[in-house]
């Protein structure tokens, strides 16, 4: 078991280190340039989709779908980051009380 | 009013509301390590071998995967395969995050351990790079701090705990990070771009192992990316020797 824990510890962390190693002139072409307007705005959806709308390996509707659209209208009236997720939590939290799943 | 004071204000101010939203987002997220020490337990590990997790791999999505193999009565190396698979995302993640950084040494070392998905959502969220640099730190080493601690009460308190879904904090997360990436849709270039992300993220999620769907999304929003920057460029890369790639 240990051997398992620290192969997935060491390449974890190998993954993460490489990541921040790409030399600059690799990321100084205009092609990348766009990239690094847009992949953040991808990335940031991509992640919002899937852990609003998905759980491990099926996609599901339960109270966090309550939660992100209180939101988004929170986001809409432009209330402070933090009131922005106490609303989401708080919502989802009702709407599990209220029985969904 | 002088600029210079006015703009020393604003990144004193800045720097605060950056580090009380870390702070916030440390705690919502942090809460999972409960549920991540309760299950590690529950699945065979030791109280070391799940600390350990949380400590040195430091990545929520990677760990809960590899307990749950543990769990499912898998093998420790295919857990740590499953680990690794989700983990690839952080190598993306970096990208972003090195150039911002540009730290070497043990700082990026160490800020290597906190490439997560929080703390560079965070990041990139903030459009000045000050302040995005103190966004990652602050939010890295919150959640870091947090995850650690929890991950401990949750081995050791192992089912006495309140589900972090009963208190709403799954919504946490896709809240913060359409917060973060709201005011940057600006074009239809940008609301394309979120489109594409989170379509094919969310039509990839029954087809592959979870975390994935989310780099097969970042490879699109690229090749997105790369054929507009081209059309932008010149007349010599148009769309018709784009489509025959």
């Amino acid at each position: 078991m240990w051997l398992g824990v620290i192969v997935a510890c060491v390449g974890c962390y190998a993954l993460k280190y490489a990541g921040m190693s790409v030399p600059q002139r690799v990321l100084d072409s205009p092609a990348v340039r766009q990239l690094s307007l847009l992949l953040p705005v991808g990335l940031l959806a991509a992640l919002a989709a899937a852990q609003t709308l998905a759980d491990g390996e099926r996609l599901m509707f339960d109270a966090r779908i309550v939660g992100v659209l209180v939101a988004i209208i929170a986001i809409r009236l432009k209330c402070p980051f933090i009131v922005v997720v106490a609303l989401a939590a708080a919502s989802a939290a009702v709407a599990r009380l209220l029985g969904m799943p | 009013m002088s600029p210079a004071s006015e703009l020393s204000v604003d990144d004193e101010a800045g720097r605060r509301r950056v580090v009380r939203n870390a702070l916030a987002m440390g705690l919502a997220t942090g809460a999972y390590g409960l549920t991540f020490g309760a299950l590690g337990v529950a699945s065979g590990l030791s109280l070391a071998q799940t600390c350990i997790l949380s400590l040195a791999m430091f990545t929520g999505g990677s760990q809960f995967a590899f307990v749950g193999v543990i769990g499912g009565g898998g093998t420790p190396l295919a857990a740590a395969a499953t680990a690794l698979l989700l983990g690839a995302r952080n190598t993306v993640y970096g990208l972003s995050v090195g150039p911002l950084l540009r730290v070497r040494g043990w700082r990026k070392a160490g800020a290597a351990q906190l490439v997560i998905d929080e703390s560079t959502a965070m990041s990139i969220g903030e459009t000045r790079k000050p302040l995005a640099r103190v966004a990652f730190w602050a939010t890295g080493l919150s959640i870091f701090a947090f995850w650690n601690l929890a991950t401990l009460i949750g081995a050791v308190a192992a089912g006495a705990l309140p589900d972090p879904k009963a208190l709403g904090l799954d919504a946490v997360a896709p809240a913060a990070f359409i917060f973060l990436f709201a005011p940057r849709l600006t074009s239809r270039t940008a609301w394309l771009t979120a489109g594409v992300g989170a379509v094919v993220a969310l039509a990839l999620v029954p087809l592959l192992p979870s975390g994935l769907p989310v780099i097969a999304a970042a490879v699109a929003v690229a090749v997105l990316a790369i054929a507009t920057s081209r059309r932008a460029t010149g007349p010599d890369h148009s769309a018709g020797s784009g489509d025959a790639s």
